[in-house]
């Protein structure tokens, strides 16, 4: 038998034995402890070292609450860290190792920190560790110093850096009515509610539905009350609509009542049952939710309250009650109401001595002294524990005398021996879901606790203590009123349970720290004391937000939830001020911890779709080299073997110049524009004149913003009287709809114009070279392809192979060049065919390389220099602005600022050094390798021109009209290339264009 | 957060894409008031409350909301076509009530 296991009672199965470890050492315990019930029955009384001093902690509570026994679980080499012990479920292997502690749990040497006290306190990181004026360690070299000792020191558990191999999962529910907490209220409500015929989700974080019904020894209907709660939840079990989540946490409540749950799915279990995933995220859309979280338990501040053995007096109800382990065989409590007294009665009657309640208030009622004579307590009315003795364990504790109006002790201390404090502080109805959903709680004196406001715009319902109705019954009243408001239901539910409860009142006495000597603990976990929020108090930190901040009150994993109103009470105290005027800080989600693997479920790796051309198996086949652009996968060169990639884009380019070339085209953004109003809506989004295009002819297009700056660029084609195809460029082509898009919908709803993105829909291939005509002649059909019946920018519509294709004869290589486009089906069919065609006219494939190679020489533009910065003149496009017509961008457009001489304006670049050039380098007039100054702009293209045999550039360049044919220099320090260049225009190849209109 | 597109009812906040400020007013085309073409390109209302705004449907039928929202809780009191008056349809969806 355990030394602290008792002999009957408790919820734990006996028959089932468990082991496990904590820090090496073999226990056992029974199905249905936690970690901290097993270690607790095995006599363990140290289950931590504190944050900042290091000093041996103890469980305090037994819930999702605890500050201080966080230990790490392993699962072979996967560490989870700062886990509370209360909330892990024991299961036959399980690992648990503690934290914060060297070289052992029982014998730390940073507990030497508690010497220390006065240079770690409040805001410790800013004081203590700031440098001398002068010196090596100055200012912040200092801290820079000490940090990595502090992080060694300081923190929590350790992430391991294993990857977790476990898997999680997602999920999407609806619900009329989602019930968070299962105690009397919540089971009342999810009862009421489920039997009006709502769809129902109950969710509870406990392995155990019931809450407080299972532990707090009333009766209901005659029975106890975890039998009640275990009727109610076979009678949910039994109903259709109702869905039942053990294990599971609320932690986040959104707009549109959409809440956010993690359920543990597996973590008690030893192994996971096939397909489980370790924990589940829910998403759940409820029509209206009854929030029934409960309460919290408070501490009591006063010196030493942190020691291993004092402990939250309904946990150590809940230890007896619950899983049979009794945390002490001396138990006294310490209290500033009366639901102590029910615990001591509770205790008393699992076998302990109760030697003393020491109640802060002068006059106890006689119902409480009733309950104590029952318990063969003592009370100490009027006193307070001033004290506490013992080191890994609670030996003793002081008592004085104490005026709870005044605050002050009187008298001498007395000392009574107990292995087992209990403490009371009244308690903190479980606001956190209301405060996230947007209500600001209201503080009620009588209560002595931020109590829920009236919902606002969510829809949920409170019940229970949630509201601050502490009792059983009343719990039950509200559960049953916001089950049947919530689900809508008019009809008289069933009568109301008999409850049979201790009595008690549920306003405590307005007391909340016991001023003496020694450090009083207000956050457990983060080692903030009461001294520190009054000295944060005397150095400025007067709003609640600061206090927070400054001193790290209830920023620890625990996120306050023992800790926010005693420092709250402590500061207001300070400031002289009641507390609802100090306020309070907002709850954020979470509510506790959640995996990050459970957000990102099955969502993980690389996530980006992949967007490819109807010939991308064939490009793949035919050695193509694949670069991606955007979504889309675009081949960058074919090499042959041995090539370079410079070779290949060289040659590539070479060759489509001196013969034909054959480029994948169908990234292209295609938009269909169409209905009666198609030109005038073109006329007023691009720069130029659309209506005047003829019927089967395509024009080189302009758009700007609204604010004057280019946006994109592409060529239209008119393809029937009302019926456009617009290209945009690649990269823009969404944003180029959306554009369309906004207009049409907002600004000109009057223009019937209908656009449809059909990008998808067409295979183009761009086939250009003296050779293109020729290639195209060999294998096109029902059309001619000759000067006349296709002329530059002109549209023709045949067969290729015994597909229908439309070719259009532009040019972006500078060459004679025609792109045809085919159905999406017939991509590949189609271009295949311009292949075999080609054969015998040297026809190669080129790849994005050679593409930019070419498009550099003519000096064309792409989203390297629409970069979001230039005008059209910066470009050179001002011949495209059309003066005839109002457009997009034609207001602003000439702005001061926008025209100025002095713009980066685009030029070409030649190397004079023979060398390569770099995009990004720098355009200086006077070169400084050691000190680069002066920038005149930037390289936003470069390449090898193998038709000009020289390595060229693109570049934006102050003023770079007025510049050409004079000389600068390329600065690109990080690449440590610098070297001449000479400014010229920036139509390099062919400037007149023959060889396209040829 | 849940958004009533006028065509395809209640959706989730993920399918949709704020298009920006919707107290701006475009001057007529061949205006020649900078001011005015100024504030429309740069001004934006940013209060704490309700505010105008118009949203796109883009992960659905694509088409441009005008709503009010409050940008402090989130709450959604108005939506309806950016387009202008097609409240017709909404309230068509919402029951029949027109």
């Amino acid at each position: 038998m355990s030394p602290r296991r008792i002999e009957t009672g408790g919820r734990i199965d006996r028959l089932r034995t468990i082991r496990f470890t904590f820090d090496g050492t073999p226990y056992t315990g029974h199905a249905g402890d936690t970690l901290a019930s097993a270690l607790l029955a095995n006599g363990v009384t140290l289950f931590g070292r504190s944050f900042k001093y290091h000093r041996p902690r103890g469980l305090l509570s037994a819930g999702v609450e605890e500050p201080n026994a966080l230990v790490t679980v392993l699962r072979g080499e996967v560490r989870e860290p700062n886990i509370a012990a209360t909330m892990v479920e024991i299961y036959d292997g399980l690992v648990a190792v503690s934290q914060n502690r060297f070289p052992s749990l029982a014998w730390d040497v940073n507990a030497i920190n508690q010497l220390g006290g006065k240079l770690l306190s409040a805001g410790f990181y800013y004081k203590t560790f700031m440098g001398p004026v002068f010196g090596p360690l100055k200012g912040t070299r200092f801290w820079m110093f000490c940090e990595h000792f502090i992080r060694r020191a300081a923190g929590l558990g350790k992430a391991g850096i294993a990857a977790d191999t476990s898997r999680y999962e997602r999920m999407n529910a609806f619900c009329d009515v989602l019930v968070v907490g299962s105690g009397p209220a919540g089971l009342s409500a999810a009862k009421t509610a489920a039997d009006q015929g709502a769809r129902v989700i109950l969710a509870e974080l406990d392995p155990r539905f019931g809450g407080s019904a299972n532990w707090s020894g009333e009766t209901i209907d005659g029975a106890p009350a975890a039998d009640w709660a275990a009727r109610t939840v076979s009678q949910l079990e039994g109903h259709d609509t109702v869905r039942l989540l053990p294990r599971t946490t609320v932690w986040g409540y959104y707009d549109g009542n959409t809440l956010a749950a993690l359920e543990r799915v597996t973590d008690h279990k030893e192994v996971p049952g096939k397909g489980e995933p370790r924990h589940r995220y829910w998403a759940i859309r409820a029509k209206t939710v009854v929030l029934a979280t409960g309460s919290f338990e408070r501490p009591l501040v006063f010196p030493g309250n942190d020691r291993p053995g004092v402990m939250l007096a309904h946990a150590a109800e809940r230890y007896a009650n619950d899983y049979g382990v009794l945390p002490g065989d001396r138990i006294a409590l310490f209290t500033n109401n009366d639901s102590a007294y029910r615990s001591a009665l509770a205790l008393k009657k699992a076998g302990a001595a109760i030697v003393a309640i020491v109640d802060v208030r002068p006059e106890p009622s006689s119902e409480m002294r009733s309950l104590a004579t029952e318990a063969e307590a003592e009370i100490l009315s009027g006193h307070a524990v001033v004290a506490t003795e013992g080191g890994k364990a609670l030996s003793g504790l002081k008592v004085q005398r104490f005026d709870m109006n005044s605050g002050l002790l009187s008298g001498d201390a007395r000392s009574i021996h107990a292995d087992c404090l209990l403490m009371s502080g009244g308690w903190s109805p479980t606001i956190h879901l209301a405060s996230q959903a947007g209500a600001r709680a209201e503080w009620n004196p009588a209560r002595q606790a931020f109590l829920p406001p009236k919902p606002t715009q969510q829809r949920w319902i409170g019940a229970g203590a949630f509201n601050g109705s502490f009792s059983t019954v009343e719990a039950i009243t509200e559960g049953r009123g916001a089950g049947l408001s919530s689900a809508g239901g008019a009809s008289a539910p069933a009568a109301l349970p008999d409850v049979e409860a201790a009595p008690g009142d549920p306003n405590p006495a307005p007391v909340f720290e016991i001023k003496a000597k020694g450090k009083s603990f207000v956050d457990f976990q983060h080692d903030v004391t009461a001294e520190d929020v009054r000295l944060a108090h005397r150095e400025g930190f007067v709003s609640v937000e600061h206090l927070k901040r400054y001193t790290t009150l209830g920023m620890a994993t625990d996120q306050g939830k023992n800790s926010n109103v005693p420092g709250l009470a402590i500061m207001a105290e300070a400031l002289g001020k009641p507390i609802p005027e100090v306020g309070t800080t907002r709850f954020r989600p979470p509510y506790s911890a959640v995996s990050i693997g459970s957000l990102a479920a099955e969502r993980f790796g690389d996530l980006k779709p992949e967007r490819l051309t109807p010939m991308h198996d064939w490009h793949l086949a035919n050695g193509a080299t694949m670069y991606s652009a955007g979504l889309w996968f675009r081949p960058m060169i074919y090499g042959l073997a041995g090539e370079t990639i410079e070779q290949a884009y060289v040659r590539e380019a070479k060759a489509t110049r001196e013969s034909a070339g054959i480029v994948d085209v169908s990234t292209l953004g295609k938009i269909a524009v169409q209905g009666p109003d198609a030109a005038e809506f073109l006329d007023r989004v691009y720069t130029n004149m659309f209506s005047t295009l003829a019927v089967g002819k395509a024009r080189y297009g302009l758009m700007l913003r609204e604010d004057g700056l280019a946006f994109d660029d592409g060529t239209t084609w008119r393809l029937g009287e009302q019926d456009f195809l617009m290209t945009t460029t690649t990269a823009n082509a969404g944003k180029v709809m959306q554009h369309l898009e906004y207009f049409l919908d907002v600004i000109w709803p009057e223009l019937k114009v209908h656009v449809t993105s059909v990008t998808d829909e067409w295979a183009g291939a761009a086939i250009g070279g003296p050779k293109a005509r020729a290639i195209l002649a060999a294998c096109v059909t029902g059309t001619a392809v000759d000067n006349t019946t296709l002329p530059f920018m002109g549209i023709v519509h045949g067969q290729i192979a015994g597909v229908p294709v439309m070719i259009c004869r532009l040019s972006f290589s500078g060459e004679m060049a025609f792109e045809v486009y085919s159905g999406a089906g017939y991509g590949t069919h189609v271009w295949e065919a311009l292949i075999e065609a080609g054969k015998p006219f040297g026809l190669v494939t080129y790849g994005l390389e050679a593409l930019g190679t070419m498009r550099i020489e003519k000096g064309h533009v792409t989203g390297a220099e629409i970069d979001g910065r230039t005008t059209a003149r910066d470009l050179h496009l001002d011949w495209m602005l059309s003066k005839k017509k109002p457009f997009i961008g034609s207001a602003m457009m000439d702005r001061e600022g926008l025209i100025a001489p002095d713009r980066l304006q685009l030029v070409g670049l030649v190397s004079l050094d023979n060398l390569p050039l770099n995009g990004g380098a720098h355009i200086v007039a006077e070169l400084d390798e050691t000190n680069p100054h002066d920038s005149l702009g930037h390289i936003t293209a470069c390449c090898y021109s193998p038709a000009l045999g020289k390595h060229i550039a693109l570049a934006l360049v102050e003023g770079g009209k007025a510049r050409h044919g004079t000389r600068a220099f390329v600065s690109d320090p990080l690449r440590k290339r610098f070297g001449p260049v000479e400014i010229v225009s920036n139509h390099f190849y062919d400037p007149d264009g023959s060889r396209m209109h040829g | 957060m849940l958004i009533t597109c006028p065509y395809c009812g209640p959706r989730d906040v993920i399918e949709f894409t704020y298009q920006g400020d919707g107290n701006r007013e475009r001057p007529q085309p061949n205006s020649q008031d900078l001011d005015a073409w100024n504030a429309y390109v740069y001004d934006r209302l940013n209060p704490a409350g309700d505010h105008n705004e118009i949203w796109q449907h883009s992960g659905g039928c694509r088409t441009h909301l005008r709503m009010v929202r409050n940008t402090v809780t989130h709450e959604i009191s108005s939506t309806g076509f950016a387009r202008g008056d097609h409240n017709a349809v909404a309230r068509h969806k919402e029951g029949g009530k027109s």
